[in-house]
């Protein structure tokens, strides 16, 4: 065990060290941060002193090496748009991102697996047939699109009037279909604060509207996914073996269903949820800027629009490691979830 | 089970007493939520010469003058002005001025001002004539320049006096407290202190500032009730537009131009749009092209853009097409020269030339700079093609195409500029006067038009203190660029703005993009 952590330890550290070395090669074509910097009228000399102030001009090799030795001591350098140690920056940052990812998390697992489950137990009956037509068709919507129509259905509202207003039945079929929205549109609010920069929004009911909108457009890139996973996982277990000797057994169905067959649908499941849930953190650069969630995507967009290659730089080794200490974390549940699985490779 | 009461017990406690912390907000305050593209990017306003750091001056500080919406200048810190002589200007300031500090506001702050101006490494180049500021009392001082110098008063634009007490001295961590740093953690890039309407509350960077007008304003004539702003950076269209429209903010700039229609039409908005001052232009690289050393083919290529029509279906006419640098209202603008869209003679001109089989050229533009600017590229393309110009087109972010740019990377490139001293001068020293890297000249003529004269006439222009004498210079300029078709002008890019309905924005609105946010009303719904 304490072996298997030590050498996904040393994954974190060369994954981290590999983006590194990649991001540092491909700066120059990030832009020039001193354009970013100054005025249009500010002349040459002026840039040039700067440029050498920040130590741009130094060849690839030493600043790498400089980057490298601070960073090994924790310091992987200032934002140029924060002012600010870029872990300090991206601190504040993270918790807004991953409240996001949480909610999304949550609304996915709630949702795909009864709705998998169902679709696998009933697949002739309509309601499945309709859950998987839309899971199709959510799974072609561009999360940018979803975001949108989100924000002018929930947020500005929909005057959509079809039929005779000066009816009875008109005006109330109308007043059916139109959505006066109401939700808020972008932000997350006043998070509450709880420690340090964690300030949450699952403290008040207010604070939660903030959350829906995001959280559903976030979640509509993954939820079909799932919905088809554990359907296409169930239906393949309740053709196995022991399903159908546990029916001639005359188990109850209910128990069948939900407590064997859904326990062994449930491990690739974990396994491409854990890398997915990266996935899901990589997938908020878009719903936080359509939505203008103060989060670690926002900011990453920002850094790239102002060429702030140090928080780039940063952004990208953080979520490299989010990666490996999710899949990590994954390998751990998995051994868990299903005994027979040696974690080290060793026979134990 | 002990462990998760106690967690349990914790996580109330805090969300009790974040509870308990909330600021109770009275309900007859007036609170403007704003949204803009983009927050300032410090709070020192002489770190960056950008159009968010003049907004945030205006908000905060007051200049000693400012302009009104006709191109006229507005008393405002300074009360009274008179040329002495031809280097000389005395300015009588206003008395009774308090900072945000509760210092007076006196000549002091204004002689620090300039001197502190001409340290920036942004603004140093346009307060270059000026050679000394002094005070002569409490409430006057005097400018001296070195020449005649005509512009004093559209530098004074730029004179926002900052707190002299309060910025000297020593911060926390050593450094002294008027020092100027870009990008750095200079004490004038967190804190400030200035004379304006409002007072800076809080700034968490690219995410929220909030602002309270200050009780001690001394403009009391000013029919301004804002009490609170809060300013939310919103960098995507699409969600700024629907903030406003969904009633979560009251105020948004810019209004991307496929929205306005939809700004327009909706009942939770009134949109206000102006003829900017801002030029989209083409240089035409005579050192990468021979052919383009040769006027006529220049003058085809002037022929060959169809300007109207990239004003009015490509812009959908948010711009107003044009024929020259200057816009209405500045000292260089000829009203009679005329947009030369005419394919026939372009045509000709081509022939006489010597290029009727046409020729290849490389292009670049930006894509995320200017309105549209990616596809008025692809535009211009096409049209060039009807002159048998084959154009390699290449479009970059403008983080990276900046780079491009002072290469000179590609024979066509695109640029906007806006003219910080508001005047027609401007252009000519940066855009078409001939390149020289040390003076500064030509920075940004990536056509490397040269035409010494011009030069020599822009140059007298600007000691000349007889206004109407120096337009006729400037014009003349102007003339001049436009028959030898030094660049190809393509349009002002025209400015929008959009509020709720009882948020009057109309009148604090100018064509700098400078709202006057101070003297802004809010209806009572």
């Amino acid at each position: 065990m304490i072996a298997f952590l030590v050498k996904r330890l040393f994954h974190a550290l060369l994954v981290m060290f590999v983006i590194s070395v990649i991001a540092f090669a491909i700066q120059e074509s990030l832009g020039d941060p001193i354009q970013q910097m100054v005025g249009q009228s500010v002349p040459e000399s002026e840039r040039e002193e700067l440029r050498e102030r920040l130590g741009l001009n130094d060849p690839f090799l030493v600043q790498y090496l400089r980057f490298a030795v601070n960073a090994a001591q924790l310091d992987f350098g200032y934002s140029y748009i924060f002012n600010q140690p870029t872990t300090e920056v991206i601190l504040r940052h993270l918790p807004a991102t991953l409240e996001l990812v949480a909610a999304s998390t949550f609304l996915i697992i709630v949702l795909s697996v009864p709705i998998g489950v169902y679709s696998a137990i009933k697949p002739r009956a309509w309601l499945s047939r309709f859950f998987m037509g839309v899971s199709i068709v959510g799974i072609s919507i561009p999360v940018f699109l979803t975001a949108i129509v989100l924000i002018q259905l929930f947020a500005i509202g929909m005057t959509w009037a079809p039929f005779p207003a000066d009816t009875t039945w008109g005006s109330w079929l109308n007043d059916l279909i139109t959505t006066e929205g109401g939700m808020p549109a972008y932000g997350r609010g006043d998070p509450l604060h709880v420690f340090g920069t964690w300030y949450t929004n699952f403290a008040s009911l207010k604070g939660l509207t903030y959350l829906v909108l995001p959280a559903i457009s976030l979640a509509s890139i993954m939820l079909p996914l799932f919905i088809r996973l554990i359907r296409a996982e169930m239906l393949e277990v309740l053709q196995s073996e022991y399903v159908k000797f546990a029916r001639a057994k005359g188990i109850r169905l209910r128990r069948i269903y939900f407590l064997h067959a859904l326990k062994n649908t449930m491990l690739p499941v974990i396994t491409v949820g854990g890398v997915q849930i990266g996935t899901l953190v990589a997938y908020t650069i878009l719903t936080e800027t359509v939505f203008q969630w103060p989060g670690m995507g926002l900011m990453f967009l920002n850094a790239i629009n102002r060429s702030d290659i140090p928080l780039i730089i940063t952004y990208l080794m953080i979520v490299g490691l989010i990666f490996v200490i999710t899949n990590t974390l994954v390998d751990l549940i998995y051994g868990l979830v299903n005994p027979t699985v040696k974690l080290t490779g060793n026979p134990a | 089970m002990t462990f998760k009461k106690t967690l349990l017990a914790g996580m109330i406690g805090a969300v009790m007493t974040g509870t308990a912390l909330l600021p109770a907000i009275a309900n007859a305050e007036n609170t403007l939520r704003m949204a803009y593209d983009a927050d300032p990017v410090s709070l020192d306003i002489h770190e960056q010469l950008s159009g968010g750091i003049l907004q945030l001056s205006h908000m905060t500080f007051d200049p000693l003058v400012r302009w009104s919406q006709d191109f006229d200048f507005e008393p405002r810190l300074a009360t009274d002005w008179e040329q002495v002589d031809d280097t000389t200007m005395r300015m009588t300031l206003r008395e009774g001025v308090k900072f945000h500090s509760g210092n007076d506001f006196t000549a002091d702050d204004v002689v620090w001002t300039v001197e502190r101006l001409k340290r920036s490494p942004d603004f140093k180049a346009i307060f270059e004539p000026v050679a000394s500021v002094t005070a002569l009392d409490d409430y006057t001082v005097e400018f001296k320049t070195e020449k005649p110098y005509p512009l004093l008063l559209n530098l004074a634009t730029y004179v926002f006096p900052m707190d002299s007490q309060y910025y000297s001295g020593t911060a926390e961590d050593g450094d002294p407290k008027d020092e100027i740093v870009k990008n750095g953690n200079s004490f004038a890039s967190s804190h400030l202190s200035g004379t304006g309407p409002f007072t800076v509350i809080e700034h968490q960077k690219g995410n929220r500032m909030e602002f309270q007008r200050f009780a001690d304003y001394w403009d009391e004539e000013s029919p301004g009730n804002v009490d609170r702003i809060v300013l939310t950076p919103i960098s995507e269209n699409a969600t700024r537009v629907a903030a406003l429209l969904s009633g979560d903010v009251d105020f948004i700039a810019p209004v991307p131009p496929n929205d306005l229609d939809r700004v327009r039409e909706s009942h939770n908005a009134e949109l206000v749009t102006m003829s900017g001052t801002r030029i989209i232009l083409l240089h035409m690289n005579q050192e990468r092209v021979e052919a383009f050393q040769d006027e006529r083919v220049r003058q085809a290529f002037a022929y060959a853009i169809n300007q109207d029509a990239i004003a009015e279906r490509l812009m959908k006419g948010f711009a107003t097409p044009a024929a020259q640098f200057s816009p209405e209202g500045y000292a260089g603008h000829i009203e009679s020269l005329e947009r030369r869209h005419d394919l026939e003679r372009a045509q000709e001109l081509m022939e006489e030339a010597g290029y009727a089989d046409g020729f290849q050229i490389t292009m670049m533009a930006p894509n995320n700079r200017y309105v549209n600017d990616a596809r008025i590229a692809q535009a211009v393309a096409t049209m060039l093609a009807r002159i048998n110009v084959e154009v390699d087109l290449k479009t970059l972010p403008k983080a990276q195409y900046w780079g491009e740019y002072d290469d000179r990377a590609a024979d066509v490139m695109l640029i906007g500029w806006h003219a910080d001293t508001e005047d027609s001068a401007n252009f000519h020293e940066y855009l078409t006067a001939c390149p020289d890297p040390d003076t500064g000249a030509g920075q940004y003529n990536a056509g490397n038009y040269c035409n010494p004269e011009l030069d020599k006439l822009v140059a007298e222009a600007n000691l000349e203190v007889d206004l109407e004498k120096r337009a006729e210079m400037l014009q003349q300029v102007e003339q001049t660029l436009y028959d030898e078709a030094a660049f190809v002008p393509l349009h002002w890019q025209d400015l929008a703005w959009a509020a709720a309905p009882n948020v009057d924005i109309e009148p604090i609105l100018n064509v700098m993009n400078f709202p006057y946010l101070g003297d802004l009303v809010i209806e009572a719904e």
